[in-house]
């Protein structure tokens, strides 16, 4: 067998393995439609509406980002706290 | 103010919902990767088609529950952008080389070979199927490993050095973070407990089929395994715990001191074996205890290995005080000290920003050289008292002590199975034993658990030990987002357990209708 013939016939035996194996699935179905749910809860619901990464989404560069951080952090609106 | 201190209680309360419900999975993906690689490796070195039968039972439960957990942990990074904006930033690229790392290796580790592990079965050779499993389970090993390294960093902040222009940590020595006695200390601990948790959930599972009187002989052979896989796991996390106990001890030591309710501290001090604190408006330093039953000079021993060394309490810590073997006091650095010390730092600060400002370079430079001095104790300088710098004792104490006396009793559980299995076999199938098995499953996940508790309620009030406090960590957002959030991930993630155990369930029913080590595919 050439070395072409024979890289085809690994690349057809690793599709071979993805296709039959989702074919032949049976609790993997009901596994992988739950995956699904959960990422589109996640990244089109949460992540989208109620998740902005604050510091990416307000401010454009990372100086910005430094001073947000930094006006926070030197305010004295934490002070007093109760543990 | 109120309003702050809501923020912080709720985003804290969500953080923990959803840090508990991704390690409702994670332990048990990493432990049961382990026992079905064991499996499978006694099939092909014995060549009993019922061991390959008994391995595949075993991996669809670490597919369902892998399956289950995936993507659980993502929760996390979107509300370290949303909730804890500031800590985000603060931590810099110590947090997220780390993770860069594990998305990048173990993702695409896990996600090849748990595909062969799955389709692969009659399709590759055995050797290369069993490799595949094996990688597998090395691969979600490591995957904790990153995720724990970051964490072992919050605890115990090395190899960085804070830059005030960048208003972050820069990562000096990539080493010194990921190889950190703590670290690794922190990453065996849990992979272990994580083997504990497995072993225990093969038993309990088991010893279901065999109060069923299904599967008897896959159940039998299931046990022998995850009772051993067990066992090694308890004796190890038995001996990393203490590892663990002794580093609390040296970058922790408030941690220590809350852990076992203890105030004031002596030389030669004892450990609390099982005990009760007293409600905290009637506690007293001399007195915390409402009940206790002590092992004289344990705790000494445990952490110093000698029993006439001094282990400090709460009270001794905010003081500052050390006792040495003859009863003279040695007085360090008390917690007003440093509270004063990390005041110092935040006027360095500002010092910097104004000179920043003002474009006086000579003015930076020293302001920078003054934050640097007192870096070390740059957290204390928000905290309103020495006392705010106590965790909360006794969620900490009992997290503890379950913690202990979960992981005692589950060493006598994987001995007892192991002595049944070998010596008394009969004796599995008696329904008290069977129903100890099952309701053990419990047991485990409150140990696993209440570790993660201890670790991370133990470090309060630091997000990063001594350097920023959680109150300083929270972004600027309103309360009732966080409560409206922390509701919907309650629904969502409850709807989502629920689904996920009734899919393992509904296999393990159907599964044990039929014969496991004869399966007809």
């Amino acid at each position: 067998m050439t070395e072409r013939a024979e890289k085809e016939t690994i690349w057809r035996r690793t599709v071979s393995l993805y296709v039959d194996g989702f074919r032949n699935m049976t609790v993997g179905r009901k596994l992988w439609a739950l995956i699904l749910i959960k990422l589109f809860i996640f990244f089109a619901v949460l992540k989208l509406f109620f998740f902005p990464n604050i510091l990416s989404t307000t401010y454009d560069t990372d100086e910005e980002r430094a001073d947000a951080v930094r006006e926070a952090l030197m305010a004295p609106t934490d002070e007093n706290l109760p543990n | 103010m109120n309003d702050l201190i809501g923020l912080v209680d709720w985003s804290r309360a969500q953080f923990a919902l959803t840090a508990m419900y991704h390690w409702l999975f994670v332990p048990l993906t990493i432990g049961l990767s382990l026992i079905v690689a064991i499996m499978e490796t006694i099939y092909v070195r014995t060549g009993e088609e019922r061991w390959k039968g008994i391995t595949r039972f075993w991996m669809t439960l670490f597919g369902i529950n892998f399956a289950c957990g995936i993507a659980t942990g993502l929760i996390l990074e979107f509300e370290f952008g949303t909730n804890w904006s500031n800590y985000s930033w603060f931590v810099g690229d110590i947090f997220g080389a780390p993770l860069a790392i594990e998305g990048l290796f173990a993702f695409f580790m896990e996600a090849t070979f748990v595909a062969v592990m799955f389709f692969g079965w009659n399709k590759v050779s055995k050797g290369f199927h069993l490799a595949s499993s094996w990688l597998t389970a090395l691969g979600v090993t490591l995957s904790a490993l990153w995720i724990l390294v970051a964490n072992a960093w919050m605890q115990y902040p090395v190899g960085m050095e804070f830059d005030p222009a960048q208003m972050r940590n820069v990562m000096t020595d990539f080493f010194a973070v990921a190889l950190s006695p703590v670290a690794i200390n922190k990453f065996f601990h849990t992979v272990f407990s994580a083997w504990t948790l497995a072993g225990v959930f093969v038993i309990g599972v088991s010893s279901w089929l065999l109060l069923r009187k299904r599967n008897i002989s896959a159940a039998k052979s299931s046990m022998k395994v995850g009772s051993f896989v067990g066992l090694a796991g308890i004796l190890f996390t038995l001996w990393t715990g203490h590892g663990s106990a002794v580093e609390v001890a040296r970058v922790q030591p408030m941690k220590l001191a809350a852990m076992e309710g203890l105030y004031r501290g002596s030389v030669g001090q004892s450990i609390v074996g099982f005990g009760i604190l007293k409600p905290e408006s009637t506690r007293t330093s001399e007195d915390p205890m409402l009940f206790s039953i002590d092992i004289p000079k344990g705790l000494s021993y445990l952490i110093y290995m000698e029993g006439d060394k001094f282990v400090a309490g709460i009270d001794d810590l905010i003081d500052g005080i050390e006792l040495t073997a003859n009863g003279d006091t040695i007085h360090g650095l008390s917690y007003a000290d440093r509270i004063e010390l990390g005041k110092e730092a935040r006027a360095a600060l500002a010092d910097y920003a104004a000179a920043r400002e003002a474009g006086d370079e000579a003015a930076m430079t020293k302001a920078a050289a003054a934050v640097k001095e007192n870096f070390a104790n740059f957290g204390y300088g928000y905290l309103p008292s020495p006392e705010a710098a106590v965790p909360n004792v006794s969620m900490t104490f009992y997290a503890f002590h379950i913690m202990v006396m979960a992981g005692g009793y589950l060493l006598l559980l994987f001995i007892a199975v192991l002595f049944f299995c070998y010596r008394k076999p009969g004796l599995l199938e008696n329904r008290v034993m069977c129903w100890i098995g099952m309701l053990s499953i419990a047991v485990v996940w409150v140990c696993s658990q209440s570790g993660w508790v201890l670790a991370e309620v133990g470090r309060q009030p630091w997000v990063i030990q001594d350097l920023m406090p959680t109150t300083a960590a929270i972004s600027g957002i309103s309360t009732g987002s966080v409560q409206l959030t922390f509701w919907l991930f309650a629904a969502v993630f409850t709807g989502l357990l629920i689904a996920e155990v009734s899919i393992m369930l509904r296999y393990i029913s159907s599964a044990s209708k039929t014969d496991i080590e004869n399966p007809k595919h």
